[in-house]
């Protein structure tokens, strides 16, 4: 994530340097991927030798890969030769002019949510002067942190500034071989965000609360890197309750995270990109990698997330739990409505001894949404005395949804603990008419079941941020009944 | 003018005519009870009152309080002062019983033009209207009626009728799956909310609960229709003869 002063700095930059002077210029990059491409994404980046040769190994084994199709998701074809590739500033042509041009709905929900006026125009793509007021509340930020070491900068500035680090622990959790969208992150992602607390260090404030406009300027191929050294505490908060617009339908991103010795990382997300019409066209495609090593004795990573948005979620935030002692948490909610299709769920690796996992996964479908759950929990042999207690429920909301649920379980030793519950019920008729009749109007009494129904996983987001996803949800099953 | 006034109402479920001419008056201060055997119609009439929508009404009308109670959706003509007593009283996962509670007085005070309850003035209320039907505190942070027993659900639904106070209460069949003490709890929480600017509509299969609830009136319901009515002691002469000599009755006259 960019901070605000360095996004339009790298704007400005990146424009003169190729001396694009117009939007027209700016389009002039080819679409399509070849080792030119990715040769150029990095001398544009300026980056280092060892970055390109990461991103060119990256893509050759990426050629060899076939795009999984395991998902419970169906999609047309995408043509990855018809993806512009280098994230450079979007060109105003394909934009809306104004708000008169964006989708009446998204704008609605904006309001519902109280979007402030000119960040709607931001959220929505509309091709405005970005003036972002935030720059000296950003910078006070930055300065509060570096006072206690911490590092928190964009992807970009971190090559640059701190190549030692990125090359230490970039890939080391999910290699670029990892699967066929995490390899084509690899090659050729745009920027993403960097953030090192070290040793000892307690993060003073949720990150990246400061950042939501400017995290939209990122790209589709983000990459987040997270490092908790030795007995530090870091809580990341991650995308943004307004409906974000994106011209690009595919997003691909990987988030790898590292908690060493008595170190904890709290990962919260909110996703909701744009889902598409009523009809489900022109929503996003989120085809996410997110990983989490718990590398030291005693290290926790604990993943919380809210999907309510893109057309397509494809999502797994897994821990691989190396430390002894170490503890994987796993919470989430993810709605689909409409024609939106969800397969998400996580991956809890046990390997070090008394390691414990804990997921709660709560999944509601409405409309002709189809929410899957998929989760492996693998208890290997050096794992002794592992746990894992695992919670997927599922609500249905009309006839038209479906949800599925899709356990693994491997356990390869005879002292461990697996405990594995799972319930699927339906918002009844009988539920929504008794709290009518206590004046409860239908929305509100369907809003209220399914906050009880999610109570779990919002008790573990941070305060705020909990208030805004209650709210999301809300306005996200907005006519689903009745 | 009477709070509630039913002429010749008839309602269907699935093509099946259940009420087939309902006439009845009820003024404020007033409680009557409806009795009936099983399968007259007596839930019937008051899901229909409260507006369930699997119910069809097919001729008639119903005037509450001067308005065209039919055309009200359930949860206007739960803010206008009506307030059903569930039979069953639906399980709510997840939902405390507070935070239900509070969504609902405050959605029918801000109807009624009232500013919401502060968190203080709402939590005083409701300990005051669970000493009255002697209830455990513990049941306000449980999800509503979850895991809750049959006597615990149908206290709760007198519970948040202390608290809602409305203007029509309609109770529909609160005295099943009650035992003794139980049942004299809630009737001493009803009683104890008689007024003379509410009225009550007491569903009843049994006389038992009408010794403790003691009506103004009583009236016999069969086959849809209203076949006998008077004052408490119909309920008492049911007792005796039991609801086929009340037919029999009705059909040699």
């Amino acid at each position: 994530m960019s901070t605000p002063a360095n996004t339009v700095e790298t704007f400005a930059n990146q424009e003169y340097k190729w001396g694009f002077v117009s939007d027209i210029a700016a389009d002039a990059i080819p679409a399509g991927l070849n080792e030119d491409v990715i040769r150029l994404i990095s001398h544009k980046k300026n980056e280092p030798e060892f970055m390109l040769d990461w991103r060119l190994k990256a893509y050759r084994h990426w050629l060899t890969m076939k795009e999984p199709e395991w998902a419970n998701v169906h999609y047309p074809a995408i043509d990855y030769q018809k993806i512009v590739y280098y994230a450079a500033p979007k060109t105003n042509v394909d934009r809306p002019k104004s708000l008169d041009e964006v989708d009446p709905e998204l704008l609605r929900t904006y309001e519902k949510l109280g979007i402030p006026l000119q960040e709607r125009e931001l959220l929505a793509g509309v091709a405005v002067d970005a003036v972002f007021d935030s720059v000296s509340v950003a910078t006070t930020f930055k300065g509060k942190l570096a006072e206690v070491g911490i590092i928190f900068c964009s992807f970009s500035e971190a090559v640059q500034d701190h190549p030692d680090l990125i090359k230490k622990y970039l890939g080391t959790v999910v290699p670029s071989s990892d699967n066929f969208f995490a390899a084509l992150n690899s090659a050729v992602f745009s920027d993403g965000s960097f953030c090192y607390v070290p040793r000892g260090v307690r993060c003073p404030m949720e990150l990246s609360t400061y950042f939501r406009i400017n995290a939209m300027n990122t790209g589709q191929f983000e990459r987040t890197l997270i490092i908790a050294d030795e007995g530090a505490y870091v809580s990341y908060l991650e995308g943004c309750t307004a409906p974000m617009r994106d011209t690009n339908q595919l997003h691909a991103a990987v988030v790898e995270l590292i908690a060493l010795d008595n170190a904890q990382i709290k990962y919260s997300t909110v996703q909701n990109w744009y889902p598409g019409d009523k009809q489900g066209r022109g929503g996003i495609y989120n085809f996410v990698t997110k990983r989490g090593a718990c590398r030291g004795v005693n290290s926790k990573i604990s993943w919380t997330q809210v999907e309510t948005g893109s057309a397509i979620t494809w999502k797994y935030p897994s821990c691989l739990l190396i430390g002894d002692n170490s503890v994987g948490e796993f919470y989430s909610v993810a709605l689909t409505n409409r024609y939106q299709q969800a397969d998400t769920g996580t991956k809890m690796i046990h390997i070090g001894k008394n390691t414990t996992s804990t997921i709660v996964s709560k999944g509601i479908s409405a409309g002709h949404g189809q929410n899957t759950y998929r989760g492996a929990v693998k208890i290997l042999k050096s794992a002794s005395h592992a746990r894992n207690y695992s919670q997927c429920d599922s609500m249905l909301l009309g006839d038209k949804c479906g949800a599925h649920t899709f356990p693994y379980l491997e356990v390869k030793n005879t002292s461990s603990q697996v405990e594995h519950e799972a319930s699927t019920s339906k918002i009844g008729e009988d539920q929504i008419f008794y709290c009518r009749q206590r004046g409860i109007s239908t929305e509100d009494a369907v809003s209220m079941i399914v906050h009880g129904f999610c109570k779990e996983v919002f008790r573990e987001l941070p305060m705020e941020f909990a208030v805004e996803a209650q709210k999301l949800l809300g306005v996200s099953l907005e006519g689903s009944v009745g | 003018m009477s709070l509630l006034e039913i002429k010749n109402l008839h309602a269907t479920v699935a093509g099946r005519e259940i009420l087939k001419g309902i006439d009845l008056t009820v003024n404020a201060g007033e409680v009557h009870a409806i009795m009936g055997p099983n399968g007259s119609g007596k839930s019937t009439l008051a899901q229909v009152l409260s507006g369930r929508d699997v119910y069809q009404v097919t001729a008639g009308e119903v005037v509450y309080d001067g308005k065209d109670l039919l055309s009200l959706s359930p949860e206007d003509r739960a803010r206008e002062g009506i307030f059903m007593a569930f039979q069953y009283p639906v399980e709510i996962p997840g939902v405390s019983n507070l935070y239900f509670l509070k969504a609902a007085l405050n959605t029918v005070r801000k109807h009624q033009g009232q500013p919401d309850l502060d968190a203080m003035d709402f939590l005083a209320l409701v300990k005051e209207k669970m000493a009255l039907m002697e209830m455990d505190q513990a049941l306000l942070s449980r999800p509503v009626n979850t895991g809750f027993s049959g006597g615990e659900k149908k206290r709760n639904e007198i519970f948040q009728m202390a608290v809602l106070e409305p203007k029509l209460a309609i109770l529909d069949e609160t005295d099943s799956g009650l035992d003794i003490d139980a049942l004299k709890i809630v009737a001493n929480g009803v009683n104890s909310l008689r007024g003379p600017q509410r009225a009550m509509i007491v569903v009843t299969h049994y006389q038992r609960l009408l010794n403790y609830i003691v009506p103004d009136f009583v009236h016999v319901l069969a086959e849809g229709r209203i076949v006998k009515s008077g004052g408490k002691e119909l309920a008492l002469e049911l007792e005796e003869t039991g609801y086929v000599g009340i037919e029999e009755a009705v059909e040699r006259a």
